[in-house]
């Protein structure tokens, strides 16, 4: 089961539409991180909602994806988490440390938005504005 | 109850199978959602397990009775390598497979009993049960 992933401005939007083996994870995380290098996007979404459980491997892949997309330039926020695969997730003890989640695809885009603003600034010194 | 479910463990499939059979076992006990997501997850764990350590092995699902409870008992079959410290490999963070160490503390967590058997050089069989909660 392949994951479509959708080019949006400076997105890229992976929408997980079923439960998904080890392959497709890890397929998911090679596809991602060579698309993010190409399109040179400053942002990467995975959306879980479909996803029916998340065990040590799917936190581990996302985890890697996360980093190894900010090691090339982008910022990835993971969407969807259903509250059945949380309350899973913290009894198995795993944690998406250091990758942020937010409830749904619109919460998404507008995390992005904020910190590839910040990364703007913080990257490019602030013109002076042209009224006073 | 009597009628089980034997899920051959081979491949990554395998565990998709195996933990998408589970769901759907206890959605017929009248487990909720949320427990359902519960047996899934500690079966996709272990179920793993299988896959990585004894490359394939064989999962048992089947509904069980005590008294009024109803219950998911899921029994994980292997004759691989076996694990020679069980105490170690009860905690969470150890893993001989730079892994997160999170399979078993975690499926013991999530079910209700759980029962580790294993010897070194002839496999490993986790017993797990899953009770219905009482209304
Ligand atoms: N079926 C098995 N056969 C052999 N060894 C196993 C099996 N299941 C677990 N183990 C051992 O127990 C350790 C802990 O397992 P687990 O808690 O699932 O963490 P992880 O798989 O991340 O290492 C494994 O690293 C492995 O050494
Ligand atoms: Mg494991």
């Amino acid at each position: 089961m392949e994951v479509p992933i959708l080019r949006q401005g400076q997105y890229l939007i992976a929408s997980i539409q079923s439960a998904l083996t080890d392959a497709d994870l890890s397929h998911l995380r090679e596809a991602l991180i060579a698309q993010v290098g190409r399109s040179r996007c400053r942002g990467v979404i995975v959306d879980v909602t479909a996803l029916d459980v998340m065990d040590s491997f799917a936190v581990r892949t996302l985890r890697d994806i996360a980093h190894m997309a900010r090691l090339r330039g982008a910022e990835t926020v993971i969407v969807g988490i259903q509250p059945d695969v949380a309350f899973a997730m913290v009894q198995l003890g795993l944690t998406l440390k250091g990758v942020a989640t937010v409830l749904d695809l619109e919460e998404g885009l507008a995390f992005l938005n904020r910190r590839t603003e910040e990364r703007t600034f913080e990257t490019k010194p602030k013109k002076p504005s042209g009224r006073g | 109850m009597g009628d089980e479910l034997r899920l051959p463990i081979a491949a990554d499939v395998d565990v998709v199978e195996a933990r998408q059979q589970g769901r759907a076992l206890a959605a017929v006990a009248g487990f909720s959602s949320g427990e359902q997501t519960v047996i899934a997850a500690a079966i996709s764990e272990i179920a793993r397990n299988i896959l990585m350590y004894a490359k394939k092995g064989e999962i048992i699902l089947s509904l069980v009775q005590n008294g009024d409870r109803q219950g998911v008992s899921v029994v994980a079959i292997d004759q691989g390598p076996g694990i020679t410290d069980i105490e170690r490999a009860m905690q969470y963070g150890y893993s001989t497979s730079h892994g997160v160490g999170a399979g078993l503390p975690g499926a013991k967590r999530l079910m209700d009993d759980f029962d580790l058997q294993s010897t070194p050089g002839q496999g490993t069989t986790v017993t797990m049960t899953k009770w219905r909660r009482a209304i």
